[in-house]
């Protein structure tokens, strides 16, 4: 209905991601910076092409890796924030504990799955999960206590139970939240699974980085660098959609939502 | 009022406090079928209290509220009651928002939305069964609002500042299809207003709620003829109306 603003509102975006790529082409084509220390776009593409499959196959298992991770962060999430927001004890209880394990570096955890579970894919999908859990669990949690009081007592006044309430208020205004956090946990949970596969695998895009970061071919480095960010933005891009369909009336609402 | 009929909807000596402080103090009313109340009193005179005890929302701390001759004091579900907001679910299409009371009380979603849908025409609501309540005007998401709190009970409504927010047009519509509607459905309201000349123009009675506690001041009733005619508010006997609830709230 509204196409043109929406194109317009991202001409900037796309003029500046061009100049960028025109700048890095000038610095590097041009000569000032020496090409091992930064490889031009040119040459960034031609290992994209070159090596295409291995990255595709590589990016495969990340993927398989930061989904199923991201699933069952969303699952434990929901149970926790649900959990927690119809006991309040333990709303109490767990809180802090959750805000203190968000400070421990993700770096510093990953060696210790790899020494727990192996070199598999299970301390890969554990990392991802326990980095996605959090933002969904804060923003579910959120949307519970925003939800509209006056609402609450309205069904209450219709003699509804808690459980009622919580179906047709509660987690349907958390919806909203929720998706907010998803996009959040979505953009961490590729990166998640390249951080855990540097300390330990045989197969993924972090365990290719290592191995052409160890040959110092650095076009390569760049080009595993995009696929990281595409896959990260295909993520992200199918939780707008799953937020399209699971949250039609958005549409209608003239709160400006930043996405 | 007739007299000698059962009231629908009787309060009786209801008194409520909250940390100390007392909110109200022994209120009695009643409402008989079919009849149109209005609840007139300043702020902090502990309307809403009042409109919570009578809903079951709260259990008043002494006093009984009655629902045709049966005890239903604390038992929410039994009166319908639109709080002060239209409260439209903005998650749920229109259709969804009005069978809302229906599925609550356990009917299934299809059937409840059918039987809403029923209803659409006589609330001039068809077109919006499946909009989301942010596409509605004001006027619009009110009505569809009362069409839910008339399925919640059938029978009594309470009605907080129903037509409060709306523009003067929009209020002016409104009150005559309110007033048409409620005959034809015989449905009996209780509402809340602090405007003197809505309570005046709709009201078959009028309760003044005043002072700290809240207590019923004065009780009036409006003698004029039904259904009334739209220049009632430009009558003299409008404006003796007016200046006797005027006189009463300054007592």
């Amino acid at each position: 209905m509204k196409k043109s603003p929406s194109i317009t509102s991202k001409l900037p975006a796309a003029g500046a991601l061009t100049a960028l790529a025109l700048l890095w082409l000038a610095v590097s084509e041009g000569g000032l910076v020496p090409s091992f220390l930064l490889p031009s776009p040119v040459e960034v593409v031609r290992a994209l092409v070159s090596d295409g499959p291995v990255l595709w196959e590589n990016a495969l298992v990340t993927l398989a890796e930061a989904a199923w991770g991201l699933g069952i962060g969303i699952l434990a999430a929901l149970v926790l924030a649900t959990l927690m927001h119809r006991a309040r004890v333990l709303y109490r209880a767990l809180y802090p504990l959750l805000v203190i394990t968000q400070t421990i570096p993700t770096i510093a955890i990953a060696p210790l799955l790899v020494l727990w579970m192996g070199f598999g894919m299970a301390p890969k999908v554990t990392l991802v999960a326990l980095t996605t859990f959090f933002p969904v669990t804060v923003s579910l949690l959120e949307g519970y206590a925003s939800t509209d009081r006056a609402a609450a007592d309205l069904l209450r006044s219709m003699g509804a139970s808690r459980r009622q309430i919580f179906c047709h208020l509660e987690f349907p205004s958390a919806l909203s939240h929720f998706f907010s956090g998803l996009r959040v946990s979505a953009s961490y949970a590729v990166v998640g699974a390249v951080i855990s596969e540097w300390l330990g695998g045989t197969e993924g895009l972090g365990v290719y980085m290592t191995r052409v970061k160890k040959a110092y071919a650095f076009e390569k480095m760049f080009a595993v660098i995009l696929v990281i960010v595409a896959v990260s933005l295909l993520l992200m891009a199918l939780v707008t959609v799953l937020r399209k369909r699971a949250c039609p009336w958005e549409a209608f609402e003239k709160i400006e939502r930043n996405d | 009022m007739s007299g000698g009929k059962p009231p629908v909807l009787r309060a009786e000596g209801v008194t409520k406090s909250y940390g100390g402080r007392t909110i109200l103090q022994d209120v009695s009313l009643s409402l008989e079928k079919g009849e149109l109340v209005c609840l007139l009193g300043v702020s902090g005179a502990g309307k809403t209290t009042l409109f919570h005890a009578l809903s079951g929302l709260e259990r008043p701390d002494s006093g009984r509220i009655y629902l045709e001759g049966e005890d239903i004091t604390g038992t929410p579900g039994r009166i319908s009651y639109m709080l002060q907001r239209d409260l439209l679910l903005s998650h749920k299409k229109i259709a969804d928002n009005a069978a809302l009371p229906l599925v609550i009380r356990g009917r299934s979603a299809g059937e409840a939305r059918a039987e809403a849908l029923s209803y659409f025409a006589r609330f001039g609501l068809t077109g919006t069964e499946d909009k989301y309540p942010a596409q509605l005007s004001g006027g619009m998401r009110q009505r569809a609002a009362l069409l839910r709190t008339f399925l919640g009970s059938r029978g009594v409504a309470l009605l907080d500042e129903p037509f409060s927010a709306l523009d003067a047009l929009t209020k002016r519509e409104l009150h005559r299809w309110y007033l048409e509607m409620m005959g034809e459905l015989g449905l009996t309201t209780l509402f809340v207003t602090h405007d003197i000349d809505e309570a005046v123009l709709l009201s078959d009675r009028v309760y003044i709620l005043a002072g700290q506690p809240g207590r019923i001041a004065a009780e009036l009733p409006i003698r004029s003829q039904r259904p009334r005619r739209m220049d009632f508010a430009l009558s003299g006997e409008f404006l003796e109306y007016k200046r006797a609830l005027l006189a009463l709230l300054e007592a």
